[in-house]
């Protein structure tokens, strides 16, 4: 399953040429897979289930665990959970992970954390890997120039038992964004306004490269980011050609190569982007001037407008949204057409998430909340993307920043980003989060749910309703 | 997994775009490491009047009647977008749900409801929704087409593969442990033009 040689190749075209074992025929490849990630939401399931049905590990050392989705983030956390079950998952993934032969980042470890935020910390994504994970949000870490992207359970079982997947090749997209980011904008504002342009089918299968001037300018912390909600585009997965910054990111990681494996590696990356002829199915470019802080007012990560901006009303998100879906959405969200979002009152804050939970993330946010406090009645929580991140964030005295503004500091995982039964927001509740997803009843039954920058996030949190944070940090 | 055929059955319209698969099945009622257990909490925040409640909301469309007994679901774009949760189609097959008729999925959901039996059909829904009714609509995967009782009809795209897996009800690890030594002789090449990526075993 060679491309076309007569043209040149895209990125993702030279990661399935090196990848694909056999054509299977009908535009499917059996693809080989370089990385397995599991946690223990549907980690263990996918193992236990493996193991029933009398299969082993093929490659038990390319395999990796980490416990995040149902585990408790407040301090003094054990096996224990709030939400109610959490602990089956918990010991099962361990006890799995364990017969298995897998290596494990479990709870009191210090690799332990999110599994897009431990991943490239540890030096396990590559460039240049194909790397799996039954979990969404896998297509962060494409940020890093591997092709990872998520599966189901099932999926997943077929990787650990054969070192492969059955793939349909996807399409081919380019976002090339050139310029430079408006003053106050983030990676998050740039991966929202890209979901309220195109939409959260907008790029429906197809393997998305990110590409353009402001993309390079961008830290591999914001590069995740912005690769993140790809799976919110619909997307197949995002991938970032590596440069000398994803170098210096990955040189001297546990996982990453040493010496003159490193020198080797090194040299073969540089090779990995898309030749200057490659034909995308799809190429789409935006200013990156046009994006500016921004928020999202529905419940669909498309429902997303500038932070100024009032409730859009029907006629202009009617090429998207049926009218029923939109006088839903504003139901549920308690919000009207023509409101100002700034005269949204919250009542509460969230920063966390793989997609907004890593070092750069909390600098920026504590950089909003340094001597200040948030408004009275207003529960904040930052809970980072790691444990190592925490302890770093610890280290430059930024926990002392959010506790000082009122923030509870917790210990790292998934956490309120999603009710898994345990902990949430309440009913009727106006959450800022630095999450990923809006939907109806996503981090609580009721709970309404706005996803923006850490900045806003922080900003909201000491306005006590929706807030510009570039009101905040143009004095710092 | 159950081979599917031909199904002729009640058809039920959930005609909303970007049905995410937190709606479908809810994180908290994804109570035990198990892919069974699942039907009843199946889009448990629309169905029941109640967070954590059983009683069923009269005004969800899979609680009338009409559509108690439908094993195939009528949606919008996007469907199954969001979370990578295989619960999603572990809970719609569980509650009877073979097919899938919608405009549009999300690859992961639709990669899982292939290896759960469930055949995802992409047809504008809506058109397919006003000539079925309440009445069964026929589909016949091997033909591809789903034919309404007016006689209507639609013919809609599958690749080989899915097809050839929801037709024979096939386990795909079985079928690529066939391909073992060529996988392993693959990899032993790759071993040494990619060193990095291979740890110790």
């Amino acid at each position: 399953m060679t491309s076309n040689t007569i043209s040149g190749r895209t990125l993702f075209d030279k990661l399935w040429d090196a990848h694909c074992i056999d054509d299977l025929g009908g535009g499917t490849g059996l693809v080989l897979i370089d990385r397995v990630m599991l946690h223990e939401r549907t980690g263990g399931v996918a193992l236990e289930s493996l193991a029933a049905a009398g299969r082993t590990v093929n490659a038990p050392e390319q395999v990796f665990a980490t416990m995040d989705h149902v585990v408790d983030t407040l301090p003094g956390r054990t096996d224990a959970t709030i939400m109610p079950t959490g602990r089956d998952f918990i010991t099962a993934t361990r006890a799995a992970a364990q017969a298995a032969g897998i290596t494990l980042f479990d709870l009191g470890d210090d690799r332990q954390g999110i599994v897009h935020v431990v991943s490239p910390e540890q030096g396990i994504i590559l460039p240049g890997l194909t790397l799996i994970c039954p979990d969404s949000h896998t297509c962060s870490q494409g940020a890093l120039g591997g092709l990872a992207w998520g599966i189901g359970s099932t999926e997943a079982e077929h990787a650990l038992a054969t070192s492969t997947l059955r793939v349909r090749k996807p399409r081919t997209m380019r976002i090339t964004i050139d310029g430079a980011l408006a003053a106050g904008a983030t990676a998050k504002d740039l991966a929202l306004h890209l979901l309220g342009l195109f939409g959260a089918a907008g790029a429906k299968g197809h393997v998305v490269e990110y590409a353009g001037s402001a993309v390079r300018a961008l830290s591999i912390d914001e590069r995740l980011t912005l690769c993140n909600m790809a799976t919110e585009l619909a997307a197949f997965t995002a991938i970032i050609a590596p440069d000398e910054k994803t170098f210096a990111y990955l040189e001297g990681r546990p996982y990453a190569p040493k010496g003159d494996a490193w020198a080797r590696a090194t040299e073969s990356w540089h090779d990995l982007r898309s030749d200057d002829d490659a034909v995308f199915d799809t190429e789409l470019r935006i200013d990156a001037a046009d994006v500016g802080p921004g928020i999202t007012w529905g419940t669909s990560p498309q429902h997303y407008a500038p932070i100024d901006a009032v409730i859009p009303a029907y006629e202009a998100v009617a090429t998207r949204d049926s009218r029923e879906a939109y006088d839903r959405a504003l139901d549920y969200m308690g919000v009207a057409a023509g409101q100002s979002l700034r005269d949204l009152r919250i009542d509460a804050a969230f920063i966390g998430s793989c997609t907004n939970a890593r070092l750069y993330d909390l600098r920026r946010a504590a950089a909003v909340l340094k001597g200040r406090h948030v408004a009275p009645g207003v529960r904040a929580i930052c809970v980072p993307g790691s444990t190592q991140v925490k302890a770093a964030a610890e280290a430059e005295g930024l926990d002392a920043v959010f506790r000082d503004a009122g923030f509870e500091w917790r210990e790292s995982g998934c956490s309120m980003c999603f009710f898994a039964g345990g902990e949430s927001f309440g009913a009727g509740e106006r959450v800022v989060s630095s999450t990923n997803r809006n939907f109806e009843s996503r981090q609580g039954p009721g709970t309404r749910t706005h996803l923006a920058s850490p900045e806003t996030v922080a900003a909201s949190a000491i306005a006590g309703k929706i807030a510009d944070p570039r009101a905040f940090y143009l004095g710092n | 997994m159950q081979p599917f055929t031909t199904l002729t059955a009640t058809a039920a319209p959930l005609l909303r775009d970007n049905v995410d698969t937190d709606a479908i099945i809810p994180s908290r009622e994804m109570k035990s490491v198990s892919k069974t257990g699942l039907a009843d909490g199946l889009f448990a925040g629309w169905r029941y009047t109640q967070i954590g409640g059983r009683n069923p909301d009269p005004a969800f469309i899979l609680n009338q009647p009409d559509y108690a007994a439908a094993q195939i679901l009528l949606s919008g774009e996007n469907f199954g977008c969001g979370s990578s949760r295989e619960h999603a189609a572990w809970a719609l097959a569980e509650y009877g749900f073979r097919a899938i008729v919608a405009p549009s999925f999300n690859p992961i959901f639709r990669g899982n409801c292939i290896r759960n039996g469930i055949v995802p059909i992409e047809l504008e829904s809506g058109p397919v929704a006003n000539a079925a009714q309440a009445l069964p609509l026929t589909i016949d995967l091997a033909a591809q087409t789903v034919v309404a009782a007016s006689g209507q009809s639609w013919h809609f795209a599958i690749e080989a593969e899915p097809k050839a897996m929801l037709l024979g009800g096939l386990d795909m690890i079985d079928l690529t442990l066939q391909r073992r030594d060529r996988i392993e002789a693959f990899r032993a090449i790759d071993r040494h033009q990619r060193p990095w990526a291979y740890f110790a075993a």
